[in-house]
């Protein structure tokens, strides 16, 4: 079977993602500090989605698999999130 | 002639590593899944009681989070980097990387070990005598926190001998710089641990 040509993340761009990783888990610390009333908890949220963005893209090579597996990943990550927000307001309107 | 099979393995070997990353990738999407539920549940808690939350929150350790995520954090850099290493064919350096992430494990655990063992202490554990003093909601709080955190610490158990298993196929030759999609598989199920430890750590350790 022929070799499938793979992309190589250099040093570099890791350590670059990992500095990344490092900053935004001080900015999520340094936010927490102040009172943002119900902000805070969207701020917090959108900081660790950038987080996970990072890695799934990066770490997880997403960003070089097949556009197959990047759809199935997509599709799948969008229904869960949409799932998660309407059995919250579901449950909240109660 | 003789024919010796052995020397034809190769040639008719199928791999499909594309397939197997897929397989992967649909497991994690069921360890989110597990995940999510918690999360909601969660959610619809502290949007009861977000007081209770808040004074839970505070009895936490943000030190020890805050080193907790560091710690992971680095450890996904370190798979990463493994990867990569075999990928340019420098397996010592990929076992390097492995024994370093293993490594963060232990540490990881560790700190979780001595975090734990404070709340022991304070009998905040669910069926000790000072949880049945807290508030409905901070009990609440506690219960999903030794739940959640103890669940993922599983999982984090589960990621270092994982890993550990990668490196002993490394040494008897089993994933090398041609095959090495297994290491990639147990580096994906490592990145879930960290992206999971990711929310867990603001949504707990950082209410306001």
């Amino acid at each position: 079977m022929e070799e499938e040509k793979r992309h190589i993340v250099g040093l570099d761009k890791n350590t670059l993602i990992w500095i990344d990783l490092l900053i935004l888990t001080f900015v999520t610390i340094s936010v927490a500090q102040f009172n943002f009333r119900s902000v805070t908890v969207i701020i917090a949220l959108l900081i660790a989605s950038t987080k996970s963005y990072l890695v799934i893209t990066n770490f997880m090579h997403l960003k070089f698999e097949s556009r197959m597996l990047k759809l199935m990943v997509g599709i799948a990550g969008v229904i869960f999130i949409l799932i998660l927000i309407a059995l919250f307001l579901d449950y909240s309107a109660r | 002639m003789e024919i010796e099979p052995s020397n034809h393995v190769h040639l008719t070997e199928h791999r499909d590593d594309e397939g197997q990353r897929m397989g992967m990738w649909i497991f994690l999407f069921t360890e989110v899944i597990l995940f999510g539920g918690l999360f909601l549940v969660y959610a619809v808690y502290r949007n009861m009681h977000p007081v209770d939350f808040h004074e839970g929150s505070i009895k936490l350790n943000v030190v020890i989070g805050a080193i907790n995520t560091i710690i992971l954090l680095t450890s996904s850099y370190f798979v990463a980097m493994a990867v990569s290493s075999m990928q340019k064919g420098k397996v010592k350096q990929a076992r390097t990387l492995l024994l370093l992430t293993i490594l963060c494990a232990i540490i990881f655990l560790v700190n979780k070990f001595f975090e734990w063992q404070t709340k022991f202490h304070h009998g905040l554990f669910p069926g000790m005598e000072e949880f049945y003093k807290l508030s409905h909601g901070e009990s609440l709080f506690f219960i999903l926190y030794f739940f959640m955190t103890g669940l993922h610490g599983v999982h984090v158990i589960v990621g270092a001998v994982f890993i550990g298993f990668i490196l002993r196929y490394i040494k008897k030759g089993k994933v090398n710089p041609v095959r090495y999609t297994l290491l990639e598989n147990s580096g994906l199920y490592w990145h879930l641990v960290d992206i999971i430890w990711i929310f867990l750590f603001p949504l707990f350790y950082l209410i306001i």
